[in-house]
């Protein structure tokens, strides 16, 4: 009941500052299990691409955040756990903790679909993405039927850089971008090219906006 | 006829309007199939539905009086400079600078409409916006393109702070034999300069053949632009019975309210086309975002305001 309104209370704010829109450009909303990832400028993406979910399918859809973070204070406890029913995982897990990809393949195991930041960290210089994790091409080995969704989210690194305060209203998109699964044999360094080519294409100028143009500055 | 019916017959011309062009945009439906997308008549069909709700929003805070209208243009201003911006190329070091524009600027603006108090918010955003905000983005310190970012920010604030604010700012002007009857002078500029637009698509669309501006526009033509602005005009004459002017005078402001808000159209396309998109957002149904809308009336507001102030006014 609580966490229903909190995620509604939620929801309505992250619109009402950033007036998302979510274009459904290499595949429609669908109900089946499905890994979103998406690229990492601010704690509050995987809010926005849940946002715009539709309602039975943010049901389902549990973002992967770092537990460092998350569990820090009561408040972002509650939102992780209670309201997005986060995948909270360790950045450098111990020898005792299930290992981040085994939490994950549960999650998707579970019948959920995740957003995932294969970035691993927010990014906060002039490049468009930094290189990614091995994460997502371990997590799509475990599980190769599951579709990977490109999703880039465009402008929300100007709505509140890293260390400001007072948002400015611009206005953000939520791009979905063509879904691509892991080919038979696909090597490791081939896959994570494939996905981030495949998330660049999903920006609305098709990752060719040069960093000066960038809103991120140093 | 007694001007306290002026309201209804204006009220009462559009409504007639919009009914006709609801049942024109069903018959041209209709005429080419229902079930078939048609992507002119489909976006001629949204365009109107849009202009039911703008002109239901528009009633409304005429109704509830000058608060409300200062009030929806202050609405107006604000989705159109996050249209605007959200399309400048800005860098983290304007990030003061914008949340003032959005947070302090544009609410003390219509705040000074408000108040009544022409000299300061004739010179409110020129002066002391325009220092202020580069010390702003100075006090930051990020040099890059530095001269670039606070002209860009600074027009964006021009564009859709103080010149719409011309609008509601109609309401404080004092002009003898015409006192408390200044929502009809907005109405008439609104009225005409959309009309225009309105006018120019449908001339430009039945007849255009001749580009005005093909670098800018594909669909201002020669035909449009004369066949919309010369009926705007006329029916600006024809509405000389709302406002202060002779008919010959009111013609001559609608003639004038029409040319700015055909360059109006010009200038904003020249920006749309410089940062590579179509329209400026997707927030009104067929006709794009709020600057798509109002980009016309932006340029011939101020122009309507000074030259009333001038020749008609006390104040």
């Amino acid at each position: 009941m609580i966490e229903g309104l909190a995620a509604m209370l939620i929801v309505l704010l992250a619109r009402l500052a950033t007036g998302v829109r979510a274009e459904w450009r290499g595949t429609g909303p669908e109900r089946r299990r499905r890994i979103y990832f998406a690229n990492h400028v601010s704690n509050g993406d995987f809010v926005l691409l849940w946002a715009v979910l539709p309602p039975a399918i943010r049901q389902t859809t549990r973002p992967v955040a770092a537990a460092d973070y998350w569990l820090s204070s009561p408040v972002r406890r509650f939102i992780a756990e209670r309201v997005f029913r986060a995948v909270l995982i360790s950045r450098s897990p111990r020898p005792d903790e299930p290992h981040p990809v085994e939490m994950m393949a549960d999650a998707l195991a579970g019948g959920a679909s995740l957003i995932l930041f294969p970035e691993g960290t927010r990014n906060t210089g002039e490049a468009r993405l930094l290189p990614f994790k091995s994460g997502i091409f371990r997590l799509v080995s475990k599980l190769p039927e599951v579709e990977c969704v490109p999703v880039w989210i465009d402008n929300l690194n100007r709505v509140l850089p890293k260390g400001e305060v007072v948002p400015v209203p611009l206005l953000c998109t939520v791009t979905f971008g063509e879904p691509l699964t892991l080919g038979e044999g696909e090597e490791k360094e081939a896959f994570l090219a494939r996905a981030r080519a495949a998330l660049m294409a999903a920006a609305p100028d098709g990752g060719d906006r040069d960093g000066e143009a960038d809103g991120n500055g140093a | 006829m007694a001007p306290e019916y002026h309201v209804f017959a204006i009220a009462g011309g559009i409504l007639a309007i919009l009914v006709l062009a609801s049942l024109v945009g069903a018959a041209l439906k209709w005429w080419t199939g229902w079930e078939r997308p048609h992507a002119v008549i489909d976006n001629l069909n949204d365009r109107i539905k849009a202009w039911w709700v703008m002109v239901a929003l528009i009633t409304l805070a005429f109704a509830l009086g000058h608060w409300a209208v200062i009030l929806l243009f202050a609405f107006a201003s604000f989705t159109a400079l996050r249209e605007f911006m959200t399309l400048t190329p800005t860098r983290r070091g304007d990030h003061y600078a914008l949340a003032a524009s959005f947070f302090v600027i544009l609410p003390v603006q219509y705040g000074l409409v408000w108040a009544n108090e022409y000299g300061i918010y004739a010179v409110f955003i020129p002066v002391y916006a325009f220092l202020f905000l580069p010390i702003l983005a100075a006090l930051r310190g990020e040099t890059r393109r530095y001269m670039d970012r606070v002209a860009q920010v600074q027009w964006g604030l021009m564009i859709c702070v103080f010149c719409l604010s011309h609008v509601p700012a109609l309401l404080n002007l004092t002009i003898p034999g015409y006192e408390g009857r200044n929502l009809l002078l907005i109405a008439f500029l609104v009225l005409v300069v959309q009309a225009s637009d309105v006018l120019q698509y449908i001339f430009g669309k039945l007849l255009g053949r001749r580009l005005i501006a093909p670098a800018l526009s594909p669909s201002k033509t020669w035909e449009g632009f004369l066949g919309g602005a010369g009926t705007a005009t006329l029916l600006g004459a024809a509405l000389w019975w709302a406002t202060p002017f002779t008919p010959l005078e009111a013609g001559v402001m609608a003639a004038l309210v029409t040319l700015m808000g055909f360059a109006g159209g010009l200038v904003m396309s020249a920006i749309k086309r410089d940062r590579g998109v179509k329209d400026w957002g997707q927030m009104i149904e067929g006709h794009g975002g709020m600057l798509d809308r109002i980009d016309s009336l932006v340029f011939a507001a101020p122009i309507f305001f000074h030259l009333t102030r001038f020749f008609f006014s006390t104040t």
